[in-house]
């Protein structure tokens, strides 16, 4: 009991800070790869660090939902976080939920923040809301689809089960159904992480604005949750399609050694997924919002694909 | 020791009964009605209540008679399987009772309340006997004085055109239904030779194939009518909206619902494992209604009609945990089809709870603002504060999110979906994780459905003046829609302590209890065996709250030191937001009317208006809207079908007594021909 709270706390910790770092990372090698020095790979925990001293400015149209939609995005995000599978492969929370819950609660994530979308009374908000909603809706089911390729291997929905069963076998990410699921997944990660070309991060341009133009009006410690839990966010759907897929490396049991090797493997991982997130972003021209869907169709089919091919192998 | 839980049941009814009464009795004084009539109302709920636990807490099949009727069997059984229907209906029904009380009052100059007092008591009193009768005949009896009472509720505000064409629809399609239940219970009657339900039990299975098939469809569209399945749903969408708010809580929460009973008794009772087809059957149309409702939801803007089609979505949720029960059972997987048929039962109840409390908080808005078209209310949360949380309460339960009941019932829906794809190796089993992703599209469609339900109407600035001046409802309607959302909670946060509750129904009708393997963890649920999935919402609901506790905690202990302003939101540097600014629910919705333009096939026209130049016009006119596809290509060429039938019936009655007398003795030959030959 103690040590699952040890390791509870242990994840949460790892969860908040590495998070910005790999958000840096990515902006990092975005801008070397675009020819440009970048801003280096710790700004964002700068950026962090300014919003939680700066006062704030709440527009006048809002109600409670305005500023209850900070905390509830980054608990709920967190919580999820502490349900997969990071340093071993059991979860912490593992027994509070599966990939149901995480994926729900990154739900009652995004409802909220949609909803403080609309509270500011501003256009922009609401445009934000809509196509942020529009985008989820469609993402989900690809999501869950792939998901449900993974669990049914491992005959479970818990994200532990599914490491364990994946890191007992070798060779397992290379089975047909992983791998088109395993694709599938990656696309549903671009679209979740509001990342090119679906949304791109860095624009505050009307036109293509998703995920920002839901949270223009924040500012100051809100705006820094916010961002906070984006970064956890992105954290947490990555090391969930690498503990799911690729979990080589990943300890089953708790042990000081063991998680310092699971998380050695993890971050070299991650190093890998982000250079290849950040070149599907600089070779990639940031699609038209109406072709969005195509590409999650796209993952919807690879999902199938890799479910019907269990008949075959 | 054991309690009987029959004496509270007898008294339940009676209880409706007299508030049926007392509405008789104070018609035409509205002020006496609604105080004792409602007070029947909510008395008689607590009592089932009472009954309904009683009964889950000790399970009997006893059959008791109500010694009034002598003309036909009036039996009565309250089962588990009952019991579980009779306690959605008893908590639904006490809350909409003290709803009703603060709704009402303002109508006590303008309406006969009793008469609504009547109707009222009298649904409840038909709704009880629908979900306790234990013979064919009684049934139908029951099921009548329910659609009846139900008809003249809805047309209670009969003076508008909208309300008696609704009402009318779904007089026929209800008619409709009965008539095809009706056959269904003949066939069945005709092998048993008797109308207790008692003599169907598992009679259905030992039918001849094609009589079963017979049965089976008969009873699933008849009892589909009512819950509103696809393509058997156009009369709900018009007919809920259309009532007062209260009657349509009742309607989308509960009166739907015996549909559901219907379902349940056939699939469960009558029939023993049914040929796989008709599980088969039935998932597909839960997942095809379940889409279908929660796209049509997403382009309303009128609120009750939104959460009209949102309870066909629910249904269709409902409907295929049922399906995957059904197919479970067949293909020898109990365990498998007890935590479908679970998760389907729960959501019975969580439905009845969230939509129960959706309609009465739209109500209040309706009342308050005067119009159901959501485009012209906004901001309303601050006018509102009460209305608007339980509505937010019952729109997160509603969207399936962690903690709240809808959670619960969905994830085991998942679970049982997702373990279907082992329980067959044909290609059958493809059906489970299809349906399964098509029901993460559903709740994320009513997710985001609900984002701007909940956003446009009660968020951001007053889009109108009635809006802007809007008033919080009375404190009974407040205490109400609390009931309701408590409920929510007490469901989704305490679901490990609810589910033993489903171990009776279980038992009858699968033959073993579920909820030891459901709860091996104690405070988590764990679908079925060692390894499968667990899900804690208690413990995500702890957790959640340290959590977010403590980043208040850190936010504020910094905010202490900075200063925190109120601005004006950006407006893009012109001259003051107004709520012209504001995205509006059709804009909203429009990115999704545009990517599914195949299902909705849209039609826009926009024609702007000139004075002088041709370069400024002076108004410009937009109209936009879908194509009711149901209505236009199904509905639309079967009443041409049926009027032109009817016209060319006309001319045998050509108005002669000789012509009707020659009919009569003609039939008559016939008939007795036919006597013989048997």
């Amino acid at each position: 009991m103690i040590a699952l709270f040890l390791i509870a706390v242990v994840q949460l910790a790892l969860l908040v800070t590495v998070a910005p770092l790999v958000s840096g990372l990515i902006r990092t090698l975005k801008a070397r790869l675009q020819i440009r020095r970048g801003p280096g790979i710790l700004q964002p925990y700068r950026n962090l660090y300014k919003l939680f001293r700066k006062g704030m400015v709440l527009p006048g149209a809002a109600s409670w939902i305005f500023s209850a939609t900070p905390y509830v995005v980054f608990a709920a995000t967190a919580i999820a976080g502490l349900m997969i599978p990071m340093i071993s492969a059991k979860a912490p929370l593992g027994l509070f939920g599966g990939v149901l819950a995480v994926v729900y609660l990154l739900g009652l994530a995004r409802f909220f923040l949609a909803l403080a979308g609309l509270d500011t009374g501003s256009s922009f908000g609401g445009l934000g809301s809509s196509r942020e909603m529009t985008i989820a809706a469609l993402a989900e089911p690809a999501m869950m689809l792939a998901v449900f390729t993974v669990a049914i291997g491992a005959n479970s929905t818990s994200l532990s089960e599914i490491a364990k069963v994946a890191t007992s076998t070798t060779w397992h990410f290379l089975a047909p159904a992983q791998m088109l699921a395993f694709a599938a997944m990656f696309l549903v990660l671009i679209a979740e992480t509001g990342r090119i070309p679906v949304d791109n991060p860095a624009t505050h341009l009307e036109l293509t604005m998703i995920h920002e133009a839901m949270i223009l009006e924040y500012s100051g410690p809100y705006l820094g949750l916010i961002e906070w839990g984006a970064s956890i966010k992105q954290l947490l759907l990555m090391t969930l399609l690498i503990n799911a897929f690729l979990p080589f490396g990943l300890q089953a049991k708790w042990s000081l050694g063991g998680v310092l090797i699971s998380l050695a493997y993890l971050l070299v991982k991650l190093l890998v997924l982000a250079v290849s997130i950040v070149l599907v972003e600089t070779t990639n021209a940031k699609m038209r919002f109406f072709r969005v869907p195509d590409l999650l169709a796209m993952a919807f089919t690879l999902a199938a694909l890799g479910l019907v091919s269990t008949f075959l192998f | 020791m054991t309690a009987d839980p029959d004496p509270f049941l007898a008294a339940g009814l009676l209880s409706f009964l007299a508030g049926a009464i007392s509405g008789l009795a104070t018609w035409k004084r509205p002020g006496a009605a609604r105080v004792t009539a409602l007070g029947f109302a909510v008395l008689g709920s607590l009592l089932l209540a009472a009954a309904g636990c009683l009964a889950l807490a000790f399970p009997s099949f006893a059959t008791w008679s109500i010694p009034l009727i002598t003309l036909f069997p009036c039996t009565v059984r309250l089962d588990p399987l009952s019991a579980w229907f009779i306690l959605t209906l008893a908590i639904l029904g006490l809350a909409v009772s003290v709803y009703s009380f603060g709704y009402l009052r303002p109508m006590e100059r303008t309406r006969n309340l009793g008469a609504l007092g009547f109707f009222f008591n009298a649904l409840l009193l038909g709704l009880a006997l629908v979900f306790t009768a234990a013979n064919a005949f009684f049934f139908l009896s029951a099921w009548e004085v329910m659609a009846v009472s139900a008809f003249c509720l809805v047309t209670f505000e009969h003076e508008k055109a909208e309300t008696r064409r609704a009402a009318v629809v779904y007089m026929i399609m209800s008619h409709l239904g009965t008539v095809m239940i009706l056959a269904g219970f003949l066939l069945l009657a005709a092998f048993a030779g008797s109308m207790d339900f008692a003599s169907f039990h598992l009679l259905a299975s030992q039918l001849p194939p094609a009589e079963q098939g017979a049965v089976f469809l008969l009873f699933f569209a008849g009892f589909g009518v009512k819950a509103g399945i696809v393509p058997l749903h156009i009369w709900l969408p018009d007919a809920h909206p259309v009532a007062p708010s209260n009657v349509s809580a009742l309607m989308s929460g509960i009166v739907i619902k015996s549909g559901i009973y219907g379902m349940a008794r056939v699939f469960f009772d009558f029939f023993g494992p049914a040929p796989l087809w008709t599980g088969t059957v039935v998932l597909a149309v839960g997942v095809v209604t379940a889409v279908v409702g929660v796209l049509y939801a997403l382009q309303e803007h009128d609120l009750k009609r939104l959460l009209a089609y949102h309870s066909i979505e629910n249904i269709g949720i409902i409907v295929m945990g049922f399906g995957a029960a059904l197919m479970f059972r067949t293909l020898g997987h109990l365990n498998l089809a007890a935590i479908a048929m679970v998760g389907a039962l729960y959501h019975t109840l969580n439905h009845a709870i969230f939509k129960g409390l959706l309609f009465l908080a739209a109500g209040s808005v309706v009342q308050s603002v005067g119009t159901r078209n959501m485009e012209k209310m906004g901001g309303l949360i601050r006018r509102m504060p009460g209305t608007a949380f339980f509505f937010l309460i019952g729109a997160i339960a509603i969207s399936g999110l962690p903690p709240l009941n809808g959670f619960v019932s969905e994830w085991l829906t998942y679970q049982a979906l997702l373990a279907g794809f082992g329980t067959t190796q044909s290609l059958t089993r493809l059906m489970f994780p299809i349906a399964g992703a098509l029901l993460a599209l559903t709740a994320a469609l009513a997710a985001a459905c609900f984002v701007k339900a909940f956003g446009i109407p009660f968020l951001a600035l007053p889009r109108s003046e009635a809006a802007a001046t809007a008033q919080e409802s009375a404190p009974a309607m407040r205490l109400g829609m609390a009931l309701l959302a408590v409920a929510c909670f007490v469901l989704g946060l305490g679901a490990t302590w609810i589910l033993p509750a489903f171990d009776p129904i279980t038992q009858q009708a699968l033959g073993l209890a579920i909820s030891p393997s459901l709860l091996a963890h104690g405070i988590a649920l764990q679908a079925g065996t060692a390894q499968s999935g667990t899900v804690s919402p208690i413990g995500i609901a702890l957790v959640f709250l340290a959590l977010a506790g403590a980043a208040i905690f850190l936010v504020n202990r910094r905010l202490r030191h900075a200063r925190v302003t109120t601005g004006p939101t950006w407006d893009c540097g012109l001259p003051g937001l107004t709520s012209d600014n504001e995205y509006t629910a059709t804009a909203f919705s429009k990115p999704l009317r545009l990517i599914f333009s195949a299902f909705y096939q849209p039609r826009r026209e926009i024609r702007p208006e000139y004075d002088v130049s041709p370069y400024y016009p002076s108004a410009i006119r937009f109209e936009s809207g879908i194509e009711p596809t149901f209505e236009k290509r199904v509905y639309g060429p079967l009443k041409a079908r049926v009027f032109g039938l009817s016209r060319r019936m006309r001319a045998i009655q050509a108005g002669s007594i000789h012509a009707y007398l020659a009919y009569i003795f003609v039939t008559l030959i016939l008939l007795l021909l036919f006597g013989v030959r048997q």
